[in-house]
Parts: structure tokens; sequence; C-alpha cells
């Protein structure tokens, strides 16, 4: 089976699950669904930043979706995707019905703001915190945003890709062949 | 506070706290985690948390490695059973390029998981026993870890941090040896495995030491998106193998234990439980296992090594070798997430690649990162004793909490 087929048959047992969830999406939220897709076997929605509090309650809340579980949440960061180089991802997933979906947010990095969403899920707690840690995203009404892994001191977010994996001023090594 | 006045108690707003640094260097805590305890006498008004003091980033070094270079790194997450965390890693590049395995090499995998899942938990729970004070079955049952490395270190020469296995099969094939001490294992571990149960299970002085301690109720599980022995002692069947099957665990029958009140005893018994159900998968996979077949890998030339004779004699196979060494293989762009039930819980890789070389992101779902900040909440209000037995019964690793 070569990669296109595999994706294909991935997408389409994700397709029925990606239609249900955009339109009941869009039904209660209209405008601040900004764009769906599936990846591989998720269902992919982009999610306007002011609105992610209410959309993350109601697709927990909700009796038919139901995706009352938080699985994971990370920051993101595109430096080439103008006006949109910062990200926040989180997973859900529905066990009873065993349905997974990726709700992603994207905004500037001039202004890395973030509602939080420690009152919805208290297992976004540290995982807000480590976005923060990294990436420098500010978590607006967070109980407790500090840096969790890296030092207090550090006056940078490492995982920005502008943060250089390798001492800058090196000059043994050659990396314009091999490496990113 | 003044001593003399003997006849009188102190009042409730002049109640003196004393604060307690515990760890990060305490042996009790088992690796590098601190905590900062409010105590009022033995009892802990609260808890706060300092984690990070192994921490190697990673998800930044990721993004400077080669796919089959990140499989180190994922060795040490959990590093008391490794062979899962680089299955969950192979699992999730061969998603992303599309690579589909012979049943004899999923088969194989799941062998190597299980039983490093029976090292994971014989580690867990041996330790519980040796907080509780009883060290005598830790010392037993912790050569069935030894036998446990001896196999790994015959199918891929390392012990603890293994690198088993690569994207897209095994290194090479099991040799005899391995099926011997796999056999024997199989064959040999119930016996020591009741001989630990006999010790702690029904053990009057260690059930009333760990009953009731440390309770997690269901909704508590549900909210900090507990996951894997610590989520069904609560009393909730979820299990990643279950529900999303990866290596071909629908083809096996096994039960998911589950407790009831998700305290230090259930999550205990849990883990034993999972041991049993573990020796029984693994007798399932040797028995659809052909030990003669010469087949260990799919058929991913992007990632397989070639055969040395087929590199001095085959240009394709020169063309994929030099390419896989200097790690040039190229891959689809894509975003794709996979999950396995690792040794404490749900195990994810969320991995956006560009195409390029390296991965572009890497996220690691680390189970235990996610439930430690649950721990202030449940040792709130118990014995500082209690607080220690709490922690080593969650299966809290430094390793994969400071990734």
């Amino acid at each position: 089976m070569n990669t296109a087929q595999h994706v294909q048959a991935l997408n389409q047992q994700a397709q029925p699950l990606h239609d249900t969830v955009l339109a009941r999406l869009t039904e209660k939220f209209g405008d601040a669904v900004l764009g769906s897709r599936i990846d591989y076997d998720f269902p992919v929605f982009e999610i306007k930043r002011e609105a992610i509090c209410d959309v993350l309650k109601f697709l927990k809340d909700d009796e038919q979706l139901n995706f009352h579980f938080l699985t994971t949440a990370c920051g993101l960061h595109f430096p080439d995707h103008h006006g949109r180089e910062m990200g926040m991802m989180y997973q859900l997933h529905n066990w009873p019905a065993n349905t997974r979906i990726r709700i992603l947010v994207h905004f500037p990095d001039q202004d890395a703001v973030m509602p939080t969403i420690t009152t919805i899920w208290p297992a976004a707690n540290w995982m807000e915190r480590e976005a923060y840690d990294f990436f420098g995203i500010i978590f607006k009404g967070h109980p407790n945003l500090k840096r969790i892994l890296n030092m207090e001191d550090i006056t940078f977010f490492p995982l920005r890709k502008e943060f250089p994996l390798e001492d800058p001023t090196r000059e043994d090594k050659d990396d314009t062949m091999f490496g990113r | 506070m003044s001593n003399h006045d003997i006849g009188k108690l102190a009042e409730p707003e002049e109640k003196v706290y004393t604060t307690l640094n515990l760890g990060p260097t305490h042996p009790a805590t088992h690796g590098i985690f601190q905590n900062v305890l409010k105590m009022d006498g033995e009892i802990i008004v609260e808890a706060e948390p300092t984690i990070g003091y192994i921490h190697r980033a990673f998800e930044k070094l990721a993004e400077r490695r080669p796919y089959n270079q990140v499989t180190p790194i994922t060795d040490r997450l959990n590093y008391c059973s490794s062979p899962i965390n680089n299955m969950g890693w192979h699992m999730t590049v061969e998603k992303l390029i599309g690579a589909e395995l012979p049943k004899r090499v999923e088969y194989m995998r799941v062998v190597v998981m299980e039983l490093a899942r029976i090292a994971d938990h014989i580690i867990c729970n041996s330790v519980i026993g040796v907080d509780t004070g009883a060290m005598t079955g830790f010392l037993y049952i912790f050569q069935w870890r030894e036998k446990i490395y001896d196999i790994y270190e015959q199918i891929c020469g390392a012990r603890l941090t293994t690198n088993i296995g690569r994207i897209g099969g095994f290194e090479r094939n099991f040799s005899d040896k391995v099926w011997s001490l796999i056999d024997d294992f199989v064959r040999d571990f119930p016996k020591g495995l009741t001989e630990f149960s006999n010790l702690l299970e029904r053990n009057r002085i260690f059930m009333d030491r760990t009953i009731n301690a440390g309770p997690v109720s269901q909704k508590m599980a549900l909210e900090y998106s507990f996951t894997g022995p610590n989520l069904r002692a609560a009393g909730i069947d979820h299990d990643v193998r279950v529900m999303n099957p990866y290596s071909s665990y629908q083809d096996f029958d096994f039960t998911i234990p589950i407790g009831t009140q998700g305290d230090v005893y259930d999550r205990f018994m849990v883990r034993q439980q999972e041991m049993w159900e573990s020796l029984s998968i693994i007798k399932q996979a040797l028995k659809n296992i052909d030990r003669k077949s010469p087949v260990f890998s799919g058929d991913v030339p992007e990632f397989v090594l070639p055969e040395k004779a087929e590199v001095y004699n085959n240009m394709e196979a020169l063309i994929y070798h030099f390419k896989i060494v200097m790690g040039e293989t190229e891959v689809p762009a894509g975003e794709v997430y996979h999950s396995v039930e690792g040794g404490n819980g749900e195990l994810g890789y969320y991995l956006i690649s560009d195409g390029g070389r390296t991965p572009y992101r890497l996220h690691m779902r680390r189970p235990c990162f996610i439930y430690y900040q649950a721990y202030p909440e449940i040792i709130k209000g118990s014995m500082l004793s209690d607080a220690i037995l709490t922690m080593s019964s969650m299966n809290v690793i430094a390793g994969e909490l400071d990734a």
C-alpha cells in the first residue's frame, strides 16, 4: 500500500465524524469556525481565538458530541505563516463513541495571548504552563502561570523556531549541507 | 507560641504550620521530585510540586534528528518500559508513511511490549512494597526483571535504554537464544509472581496500610486526564490497546482489570492483574509466531537497513543504505497522532512533518506529566507517609515527567 492510498483510507474513515462535528459547530458558532480538514484519521477544526473557550465547553458538555476527555494540548510555532505564527493544539476524545478530534487556534506572535481552559479541564493547567514555558504564550486567567520545566530566570522560549539548538557562535561545524 | 502555659490550647488563627521540603533527593521520592509541603503536624495542608530537574528538551532535540535517531530519545521517557516508547515512535512514523507490517513482526512487537509492561509493573509494585516497609517482595521479584532485561539484551544488545526495533520492523530476527529465554520466562514467571502475590496481596499489614490511602475518584481521574492503571484503579475500563488497537492487539483475548475506589491498594492490584494478562497475551502471541520464518521487518526500504550483502551487490540497496545512514530519507508532509498504552498510561506522539529529514515539531503526550498535577490534591489532608506511598503507587517516572 502506498502512502496516498493509506492516507485516503484513513481520511474516509474520519469523514462522517468530520461532517457531524462541523455541522454542529457551524450551526452553533457560525463564523468562529475558520476551517476544517482531515489529517490522517483526525478531523481538525480551526477555531477563532476569542471563541475557543465556548467551543471547547460546548464540545465537552454536548450530549451528542461528548468530547469529555482532554487528551493533550501543546503550543506550535510556524514562523513562515505571516500573521498566524503561533498556535495552540487541543486534542479531545469521546470515550464511549471512541471518536477523536483536534482543535487548532492560530494567532500572531506579537500578540501571543490565549484564554485559559483550566476552568473546563483542570488537566490543562500544566499543559498551558508548558506552552507558556516553551513558546511564551500567555494564558489569560491561568491560576499559576509560571515556567514549569525550565529554570525560572531564563528570558527566552526554547521551542520557538528562532531559538537555536546549538550554540550559534560555534565555528567548528558546518551545517550547510546536512541538518536544519 | 509560649510553652509555659500548658493549659491553654492554640487558637486556630495562631496555628503554626511547618514547611517541609520533600525532595528533590530524598530516597523515598524515587527520583528527582520536589514537593514543598505545608504541614500541620503530620497532616499535609498544601503541596506545591516543582518539576523539571532532569529536563533534557526532547521535543527540541527531535527537531534536529532524522526520524530513526529520535528512537533513542524515546528510550529516556519512561525508562522502566523503554521498548513500549520505542515501538510507539516506530508506529507513529509508520502511520505517517503508510507502512504495513507482516503479522509476525507485529506479534513479535507485542511480545516485547508486554514483557516491558511486566517489567514496568514489577518495579512499581515492588517499590510500593518497599515504601510500606516490606523489602522481601522487592528483593525476590527483581530477579524476574533481570530475566526480562536479559531478553532485551539478546534481542538488541541493551538492557535499560533499549532502542529496540526499527521503523518498519526489527533490526534482526530473534535468535534461538531469544526464543528459549522467552520460553523460560513464560514457564517460570508465574511461580515468581505467585510468590510475590502471596507476600503482599492478602497481607493484613499491607492491606491496612494501603486501603483508603490516596484515593482518586472517577470524576477527578477524568478531569485530570488520567490514563493507564491509575485510571483503571478508579473503575474506568479505558485501555488504548482495546480502544484503538495497534500492532494487532485486536487478535488477542485479554481483560482490562479495574479497581473500585482508586486508592493505593487498587492501583497495586490492577497492576498485579495486568501482569497476568500480559503473560497471557505473550503466550497467545508465541502460539501464533512461526519461529523459523526469516521475516522480521516489513517492506519499508526507506527505513529498514538492507543486508550488507545486498548493499554490495544491488544498486537500489546501496542507495537506500546511504540515504538511511545519512538521514536523508524522504517522508510525506502531514500531521499524525499515534498513541500506545505505555506502562503508566496513554503515551502519544503528535508529529508534524513538513517533508524534511527531521520532524518539524514533535509533541509527546507523556501520561505522568499530565496526571502528576493531581498529586497535591490527592495528598491534601493525608499523612506524610501516605503521600510517599501515593507517589510510588502512581508510577511517576522522572524521565517521562521532565522529558
